[in-house]
């Protein structure tokens, strides 16, 4: 199991250090500073294996957590809980980031000392977690408050607390997909899948019981229920998912017989389910770049976006974003519509357009001046490909 | 908030002042105080000078400070373990505090102070806290008897707390039962015997428990699921039923775990079953779906992936798009998808593969470039329809001048002109016209390949390699190998021009060389082209063997071994664990035979079955009962010796023992059994069954091809005998072996036991036993080819050890072809040169053996 946890700023200090096991010394910690983090684009892997001690990490903002264990744990668990952590610690303190890790080094000891115990991690809830691991320092509860926190910490339904009231019971519902589409230069598509989550947001009183239905269009591959495999049923109509993961609150093995998603909700914001699609996907918007080197110093880029849906429904919010090459000097920008800037920073032209119904087109055109640099100028731009999101 | 202050206080004499801050009277100072030192801590200064001062406010009612005080403690306890005792009483009190909260916090931490004289006072709370009412406080010593029996192994088990931890097994929350069996996974893998035992029964608990507990605790649930070994195909089945849906939770580990249990299940039931069609059809969706978690995970089930379609290429063969690179993935995501898109690249997706594969080439990482153009060599090798069209990309991007590029595709063309000869000679010029750019090693050896065997087709050969062996000197090893033998080659296809050229390269290999294997190889090629130029000609220019499609495939011993480590450290480093972690007791898990199809258990001869994990454990450390019983063989008595005989050859057949002459004495162990040798012999304190004795040190052993395995052989043949001598006079191995009873009188030879593992020797298994046949000692052995070359030129050497055994033959064993076995035996003799070993059981034979070149050595130690 996980023999010790560190976090480290960007620079390679220390700002945590918790060891669990004694197989795992003060030593570990420099070895990583010096082999991973001074040595950053050699280390090419996320598992680095040294004088058998692994080294497991991940960055987030300008941090990194890096597990250490001698033993021949579950990888995939440690990067899961290093996840969890790093989501835990950004429902208490906002963004992780060095600063707000220093300044509130009391309240990530006491978690880590709730979250993991001998390197085997317990409940991560963020939201049970903050019923007794508060900034506040401790509340003095009463005991039937003590035993409350406890019997949820441990209960069946870890993430939930109980007598949660509202006055008005609401439950919000968001679908996000993400499109990702892999084209070839003739402009078909090669590959193309779909990533969907569906994000919830409940305030409800008491101890709900949610229940999804989900409608026979519904089919998901693989559950090898009869007749899902019949062609006939698998017609237009039908909408196809390769695969679905749930949130740990969803009752799995109603899923599996009843074919309806059945869960007692967490408070507050969570991800209930993902869903992965690869069937008839319909593109709604075709992005088409033409880029043009003109001269060593001088690239034209015009790029056109066609919405590809019915006319009746309306897109909004389009944000499109063509990436530039580094050593971009300027850009002048026409568009048709909607309004254009170049952003240094991120090395992007973003390009936003507030609403575009169906079957329409618009183009943008940007000539971009390019500033000679030498030796850099002969590093390949490796050409990102323009995204684009919309509601 | 601004606790970052704490960590800038860089003052001198600080210790000091935080000394006099700590024994302040206002409780808000010493707050700051402790936050202080416990920054201090955590960039790495010392500040164990503060122990008792940190230590005497540990008595507060506030949560947060304990809990920093604890914290101090936990760190610095082991190196003040006579102030640590002062918290003791703190702790006690605190384990009895009405507020659960506290009570679990004090366990916790009392666990974590590894200083003796503390754990004793743990027993107490500890026993307490496994019967606590509150689920919270007796979810904590769950995970503590793990810490506890990691500090202290006999305490635990004198104290029965394993067996309150398994009663926990039963508790009825969920949380509980799976720390409880995580920390049972735990002690169970460090403990020498196994603590429990899986039966149906808790395997039903664990499965209900799966269904309720946190993400976490489904992990440690599953994760021992896979250690239990079901008894018949409907349980098997039964579990992989309740198991599934686990398959669509978001934990990536709760999945992998699945799919690890999962995929250890499928070998005991039926093959080409219904079921197993199904569970196959579900197992592929949840592992592309990993693919769109965070990069780490994805690399994790990446390769995890790489391992299942090894074992399974059937499972994932429908989803080669979703293998395809993204752009912004990070290269180790990458490497891993390039590697998994060739193992899944068949004929009726090259094309598509292909494509890709030449977007790849062009990317700015040059790792990964390479890696592409290598992979389409291997595509090329693997899909034969696909070689031409896959010679053509390689020639589009040789085209591109690209340095790199270049030089990695005359090193897979290599390859490809191996597996296809005499196939696409026509792109040789264009490989002679980029001669130049390659300046790597690999890159230069391939050329030069490519050249010598070719250089009846290319006009110009003999210049080109000139213009290598002008600098001769300063290339690399490879190279000059390389360039030495394409010279002989192009000296014995066009002798009449190039006689000079391989004069000069002759002498350069041999006189101004240092490298022995440079100068060895001159020296080999020099003769056989002055004794015999027709005899170098069929031996520089012979036939080679065709190379095989899948180059890198695991070795199935090992892979099976980690299809058993699925989502752990194990199957990210595609490594068995004993290589990376220092186990106690190196476990070895491995895939249950199949019940259906055949297995290659270690064949037992004389109808003793026993299990083969016991055999392991028969190894006794008895040295002083050998050296007793050794005075007696070595010297062969024949006044002993005579009255035995007859006993010896027709009761018994084999055993080291009776070959010593002596074993008969034992073996008549109902007549005169205690009065025997084992009563003379051996002290009755002398331990059987003891652990795994590691005979030889391994010292050394880095250097030679594969490790030194040194193999826990007491048990064998030898052994065996000594065992039926002992029964009379001991007994304890009569239990081992039970079933033998030395009055029976069959003909009893210890089962072949695996001296040499395939894992630890690429891939060469060696099962043997001694035995006796019409009074003559035979090593009876079987050597399993798990590897993927044939294995050829089998040789034993004795060293020298303590029976005087030696070989009385030569060792005759056919070629080996991949994954077939050969019997052998060999008959031994005893008056080979007598050294005494420690321990005197010790025996080390060597083995040679060819796989393709190379020459390897194993030392057994039996």
């Amino acid at each position: 199991m996980i023999g010790g946890l560190f976090v480290y700023n960007h620079k390679g200090e220390v700002l945590i250090s918790r060891i669990y096991r004694d197989d795992v010394s003060r030593n570990a910690v420099d070895a990583f500073r010096v082999n991973v983090i001074h040595a950053r684009q050699q280390v090419r892997s996320p598992v680095t294996n040294m004088a058998r001690t692994s080294f497991f990490h991940i960055k987030r903002g300008n941090v990194w957590i890096c597990a250490v264990t001698r033993q021949n744990v579950n990888a995939a668990m440690v990067f899961e809980f290093l996840n969890r952590f790093s989501d835990t610690m950004q429902s208490y303190f906002g963004k992780l980031n060095e600063e707000n890790v220093k300044n509130n080094f009391v309240l990530i000891y006491e978690l880590l000392d709730e979250i993991l115990d001998f390197g085997y991690p317990q409940n991560t809830d963020p939201g049970v977690l903050k019923t007794f691991i508060t900034q506040q320092g401790v509340r003095t509860a009463t005991k039937e408050e003590q035993s409350q926190i406890t019997s949820q910490v441990t209960g069946q339904i870890g993430w939930r607390r109980e007598g949660i009231k509202y006055r008005r019971n609401e439950l919000f519902l968001d679908v996000i997909e993400y499109v990702n589409l892999l084209m070839s230069q003739q402009g078909q598509v090669l590959s193309a899948h779909v990533a969907g989550k569906v994000a919830m947001k409940s305030y409800l009183s008491g101890m709900p019981e949610c229940k999804f239905g989900i409608n026979d269009k519904l089919t998901i591959e693989g559950k090898g229920r009869p007749g899902a495999d019949d062609p006939a049923k698998s017609t237009r109509t039908a909408v196809a998912i390769d695969d679905c993961q749930f949130h740990q609150c969803v009752k799995l093995t109603k899923f599996d017989t009843e074919h309806a998603i059945s869960f007692i909700p967490p408070d507050g914001e969570y991800e209930l389910m993902r869903y992965r699609t690869t069937k008839d996907i319909q593109l709604p918007f075709r992005v088409i770049p033409l880029v043009r080197e003109t001269s060593r110093n001088k690239m034209e880029v015009k790029v056109v976006v066609k919405s590809n849906f019915k006319p009746s429904l309306l897109a909004q919010k389009i944000e499109v974003r063509i990436p530039t090459p580094p050593n971009t000097s300027g850009v002048q920008l026409i568009c048709m519509k909607g309004k254009a800037k170049y952003k240094s920073g991120e090395n992007a032209i973003v390009w936003k357009i507030k609403r575009m119904g169906g079957m329409k087109e618009s183009q943008i055109s940007a000539e971009i001046d390019l500033l000679s640099t030498g030796a850099a100028d002969k590093k390949k731009w490796n050409r990102p490909p323009v995204s684009m999101n919309f509601e | 908030m601004t606790d970052s202050k704490y960590f800038t206080t860089t003052k001198k004499g600080e210790i000091f002042e935080l000394k006099t801050e700590l024994n302040s009277e206002k409780k808000e100072k010493k707050r700051e105080a402790v936050k202080k030192v416990i920054a201090s801590m955590t960039v790495g200064k010392d500040v164990s000078a503060l122990f008792p001062d940190v230590v005497n406010c540990m008595q507060t009612d506030n949560l947060e400070l304990k809990k920093l005080v604890y914290l101090y403690l936990m760190n610095y306890a082991k190196s003040q373990p006579d102030l640590a005792i002062m918290a003791v009483n703190t702790f006690v009190k605190d384990c009895e505090d009405p507020n659960p909260l506290i009570r679990a916090l004090a366990v916790r931490t009392m666990g974590c102070i590894r200083v003796d004289k503390i754990t004793e006072y743990l027993c107490e709370p500890l026993r307490k806290c496994l019967k606590d009412e509150d689920p919270y406080v007796r979810n904590t010593p769950a995970v503590c008897v793990a810490k506890l029996y990691d500090i202290n192994a006999a305490l635990v088990e004198d104290q029965g707390f394993l067996e309150q931890l398994k009663d926990l097994l039963s508790d009825s929350n969920p949380m509980v039962v799976a720390n409880a069996v995580a920390a049972l996974t735990e002690i169970n893998e460090t403990s020498s015997r196994p603590l429990i035992e899986m039966n149906t029964q808790t395997v039903n608990k664990l499965l209900t428990a799966l269904n309720e507990c946190t993400e976490w605790g489904q992990v440690f649930i599953l994760d021992s699921l896979a250690n239990y070994e079901p008894k018949d195909e409907r349980e098997a089945q039964n579990i992989c039923e309740r198991i599934t849906p686990r398959l669509a939770h978001a934990n990536a580990a709760v999945v992998l775990s699945t799919v690890k249990v999962l995929m250890k299940l499928i070998d005991i039931l039926p093959r080409d079953s219904d079921f197993i069609a199904q569970l196959i059809k579900k197992l592929a969706p949840p592992m592309v779906t990993l693919l769109s978690a965070e990069p780490e995970i994805q690399y994790v089930a990446l390769r995890n992936i790489n391992l299942i379609v090894q074992k399974r290429p059937d499972i994932l063969k429908q989803e080669m798009k979703v293998f395809f690179v993204k752009y912004n993935d990070p290269i180790y995501v990458k490497m891993e998808k390039l590697d998994i898109m060739i193992r899944l690249a068949h004929q009726a997706n090259i094309a598509q593969v292909l494509s890709e594969l030449k977007e790849y080439a062009t990317e700015v990482d040059v790792d990964f470039v390479r890696k592409s153009v290598r992979a389409i060599g291997r595509c090329a090798i693997k899909v034969e329809q696909s070689a031409e069209r896959c010679v053509s990309t390689l020639l589009d991007l040789i085209q591109t001048k690209v340095n790199y590029v270049v030089q990695e595709a005359v090193v897979v063309i290599k390859d490809i002109f191996r597996k296809y000869p005499n196939k696409y000679e026509s792109i040789i010029s264009t490989l002679c016209e980029n001669l130049d750019t390659l300046d790597e090693p690999e890159a230069r050896a391939s050329m030069i390949w490519i050249i010598g065997e070719y250089a009846e087709r290319i006009d110009n050969a003999d210049e080109l390699l000139e213009s290598f062996v002008e600098g001769f000197h300063d290339e690399n090893t490879q190279v000059q190998l390389q360039l030495l033998t394409s010279v002989v080659k192009l000296f014995l296809k066009r002798p009449a021009d190039t006689q000079e050229l391989v004069q000069r390269v002759l002498s350069l290999a041999t006189q101004d060389s240092d490298n022995p294997d440079l100068r060895d190889r001159g020296y080999i090629y020099w003769r056989l082209l002055s004794a015999d130029p027709a005899a170098a000609k069929d031996v520089v220019l012979a036939e080679k063997p065709l190379i095989s499609e899948e180059t890198d495939l695991l070795e199935p011993s090992l892979l099976d071994e980690l299809v058993c480590h699925i989502g752990s450290l194990a199957s990210v480093y595609h490594k068995p664990p004993s290589t990376f972690v220092e186990a106690a007791v190196p476990l070895r898990k491995t895939l249950p035979k199949s019940t259906v199809g055949g297995s290659e258990e270690p064949s037992l001869i004389g109808g003793t079955s026993m299990p083969s994990t016991q055999q392991t454990t028969v190894i006794p450390s008895q040295d002083s009962l050998i050296a007793d019983l050794l005075s007696l063989d070595l010297t062969p008595h024949p006044s002993g010796g005579n009255s035995h005989q007859p006993y010896a050859q027709s009761a018994f057949s084999s055993g080291l023992d009776d070959l010593l002459g002596l074993g008969s004495d034992g073996l008549l162990g109902d007549s005169h059994g205690a009065s025997g040798l084992g009563g003379t012999a051996s002290p009755p304190s002398v331990g059987f069954g003891g652990g795994v004795q590691p005979m030889v040190g391994m010292a050394g052993a880095g250097a030679l091809p594969f490790g030194a395995p040194t193999l826990p052989m007491g048990g064998m043949g030898g052994m065996g005998g000594m065992g039926g001598g002992d029964i009379g006079g001991i007994g304890g191995l009569g239990d081992i072996f039970g079933g033998i009873t030395p009055a029976a009188g069959s003909g009893y030879a210890a089962p072949k036991q695996i001296w040499l593992e395939a894992a630890r020797s690429k891939g060469t298994e060696l099962q043997g036993t001694f035995l006796r046949r019409s009074g003559q000692i035979v090593m009876d052995m079987t050597f399993t080819n798990r590897a993927m070359q044939a294995l050829s030129g089998f040789a034993i050497q004795f060293n020298s050890n303590s029976f005087g055994l030696a070989p009385a033959q030569p060792l005759q064993v056919r070629p080996l072809p991949p994954n077939q076995s050969a019997d052998a035996a060999l008959p031994c003799k005893t008056d080979g040169p007598v050294q005494k070993m420690e321990p005197l059981t010790n025996l080390q034979v060597r083995i040679h053996f060819y796989s393709h070149f190379r020459f390897m050595e194993c030392r057994n130690s039996l």
